[in-house]
């Protein structure tokens, strides 16, 4: 500012050379024209692609999309073949992946945003952990299947054998025995494992229906009773039983196996890394000012992050969130490593059920020669992305609820 | 407006605030050098200086909203009321809630105007829905907002104007009760309408509170404030009642920055 400069430049100050070097506004203009028919062709072909893939999946998929498809287990005959324990599995894993995913997601983000340490020692760790955090969002998804396997399904060989529990809860065992006259008795025992029950006279029994009798035991060649209420409740001694276990609801085991858990567990650690950056992202664009607002009316750290940064965030992390576990639930990989392609009628009864996914199905009607298989295939995609579509509907509305309330 | 300025009391308070040897650094650059100075209860005292002097530093370290910037530090006493705020022992917590803070940019909580005055007064004492609503009333009245939002108090702080944003916002302090009012730059970001309307609004606090306002604007500290302090360069260079600054200043460089021939 000090050496003012008297002149003009003479480009400026003579009207002919100004002229001279303008710029003609017509090739601007042209140029403007061409970038926004590029921008507009771009967007307008990726959406006839999608439009060409719904139509290509409905022309192959929508005659098999019957009522016999919705509600079978698969079979291996098309006709019979159905996609219901797949259905079940995918919606088990759409509100297990999210419930696990959220809160470890939404937590490391916190951490990593608002409570930036100042050692230099935890500042060294706080970059690892963020170097690490970027670095596992590009990891194949496959590759966590591995991981899914090793620590979830076996926990390293450490608690015991992958196929056998350390510990169990919420499973009774039974020794079932079949009598002569085909009714089935069970012998409640202390665990999977304890050691056989030995027939005695007046042991306790359940019958199928419920009801607790006591055994009465027979010699092999001693006549079969013939008091109707006796019959029911007699077995002859050399009788053996099978083992066969009742789980409820809350049935939970250590290793996890190869059960629903593990399954919704390794997709959250594929989208972890995911929901944690779009967190982040989400927290950076709260602006200070309301960080300090929250400080400034003495609201401790922890209740300005809960209270007013999240909230404000919160509809952000939703996006985030919401095309994370729309991807995961598209995922075969990784659930491939862990539940494999095996043969599942029933859909999960608890956390630990083995268990078939919709994109696990798909891929293994798909891999078959028959044709049929592969029309079912593509039935199974017009399914999946419809309940995809319901999922990020529903997620959508709840997100602009609650926009709403906030601005 | 410059009758209302005069209070008959003037000198006659004890002071609220008294700030003893301070300093304060980022890093290893040192904004506030060996700070001595006092403020009366129940008067405005205003903060003047060119940008970078450290006076919103000064004004930020009462609170102890600047020890959220990694480098800061400090030493010295700023007493608040007898007690060191500067001291471990005492909770930031606790201490922000004694004294209320103002920001440059009004920063309402994207929340209803409502909940925007009843959310703090919630989390700091056990009160019933009957006396949040006194509290809310009481404090948007006392903030002059009350009759342009009473009809709408359900609606968001967001779809307000700034100048009304920055009303929710002293209003939002005012709930707690504080001893102290801060205000940094309260009317920067403000058209001349809205800062006429919290200038007469500080002129009404000073009744029942000590207030202590940074301006970038010398005709806003002469309007409003009691006493005011030159500051330059992270030093205090002047000190003294308002009228007296700005007509007879001391320093040769206040009289400089106050007649524009710098800053």
């Amino acid at each position: 500012m000090s050496k003012k400069k008297s002149h003009m430049p003479e480009i400026l100050s003579d009207p002919e050379k100004h002229a001279a070097a303008t710029r003609p506004e017509k090739q601007r203009n042209r140029n403007n024209r061409i970038f926004r028919g590029f921008c507009v062709g771009a967007a307008f072909s990726s959406v006839g692609m999608l439009v060409l893939l719904i139509l290509t999946l409905l022309g192959l998929g929508v005659g098999e999309l019957t009522k016999t498809f919705l509600s079978n287990p698969p079979d291996p005959d098309p006709a019979q073949a159905g996609f219901f324990p797949a259905i079940m599995g995918s919606i088990w894993l759409l509100v297990l992946v999210p419930l696990l995913a959220l809160p470890a997601g939404v937590a490391t983000a916190i951490m990593l945003e608002e409570f930036t340490p100042r050692k230099p020692v935890l500042k060294r760790i706080h970059s690892l952990l963020q170097l690490n955090i970027t670095n596992l969002a590009g990891v194949p998804s496959v590759v966590y299947g591995i991981i899914g396997l090793t620590i979830f399904v076996s926990m390293f060989g450490f608690a015991g054998k992958s196929g056998e529990s350390m510990v169990e809860w919420g499973i009774r065992s039974f020794d079932q025995f079949y009598s002569e006259t085909d009714q089935v008795l069970l012998v409640p025992v202390d665990g999977p494992h304890a050691p056989e029950a030995v027939l005695t006279e007046g042991l306790e029994a359940l019958t199928t229906s419920g009801e607790k009798v006591r055994i009465h035991v027979i010699g092999e060649d001693a006549p079969w009773p013939e008091d109707e209420e006796l019959s029911l409740r007699t077995l002859r001694d050399y009788d053996t039983p099978g083992r066969v276990h009742d789980r409820s609801w809350y049935y939970f085991r250590v290793p996890f196996g190869r059960g629903i858990l593990t399954g919704a567990l390794t997709l959250m650690l594929v989208i972890l890394p995911v929901i944690i950056i779009a967190t982040q992202e989400a927290l950076r664009a709260v602006p200070y000012s309301l960080r300090e607002a929250g400080w400034g009316l003495g609201l401790s750290r922890w209740q300005t992050v809960w209270r007013v940064v999240f909230p404000s965030a919160l509809p952000t992390v939703m996006t985030g969130t919401i095309l994370a576990i729309s991807r995961a639930i598209g995922e075969a990989a990784p659930l491939l490593m862990i539940a494999g392609i095996v043969f599942i009628t029933n859909p999960p009864g608890n956390i630990m059920d083995d268990f078939t996914a919709m994109p696990l199905q798909i891929y293994n009607w798909a891999q078959r020669p028959q044709q049929e298989f592969h029309d079912l295939a593509a039935s199974g995609i017009v399914v999946l992305l419809t309940i995809l579509l319901c999922f990020n509907a529903i997620a959508i509305i709840i997100r602009n609820r609650s926009n709403k309330a906030l601005s | 407006m410059n009758g209302l300025k005069k209070n008959s009391e003037k000198g006659a308070m004890p002071n609220a605030i008294e700030i003893e040897n301070f300093n304060a650094w980022y890093g290893s650059f040192q904004a506030l050098k060996n700070i001595n100075i006092g403020m009366e209860k129940q008067q405005v005292t205003s903060f003047i200086g060119p940008s970078g002097c450290g006076k919103s530093t000064l004004l930020r370290w009462i609170n102890r909203i600047n020890e959220t910037v990694p480098t800061a530090r400090t030493e010295g006493a700023i007493r608040v009321n007898d007690s060191n705020v500067l001291d471990r022992t005492v909770d930031p917590v606790a201490l922000r809630r004694r004294v209320g803070m103002v920001f440059q940019k009004p920063n309402p909580f994207p929340k209803s105007i409502y909940e925007n005055v009843a959310f703090g007064v919630r989390l700091h004492m056990k009160v019933s829905r009957a006396e949040v609503d006194e509290i809310v009333e009481w404090s948007l009245r006392k903030a002059s907002i009350w009759d342009e939002v009473k009809d709408r108090l359900k609606s968001s702080a967001l779809s307000l104007s700034g100048g009304q944003q920055q009303r929710l916002c002293i209003a939002r302090a005012l709930a707690l009760a504080p001893e102290v009012l801060l205000m940094d730059e309260p009317c920067s970001a403000l058209d001349p309408i809205a800062t006429t309307k919290i200038e007469d609004l500080i002129h009404t606090l000073r009744e029942r509170y000590t207030v202590v306002i940074v301006t970038h604007n010398m005709q806003q500290a002469t309007r409003v404030s009691d006493y005011t302090a030159y500051m330059y360069l992270g030093e205090l260079i002047e000190f003294g009642e308002t009228e007296q600054l700005f007509t007879a200043p001391k320093d040769q460089r206040t009289e400089d920055y106050i007649t524009g021939k710098f800053g």
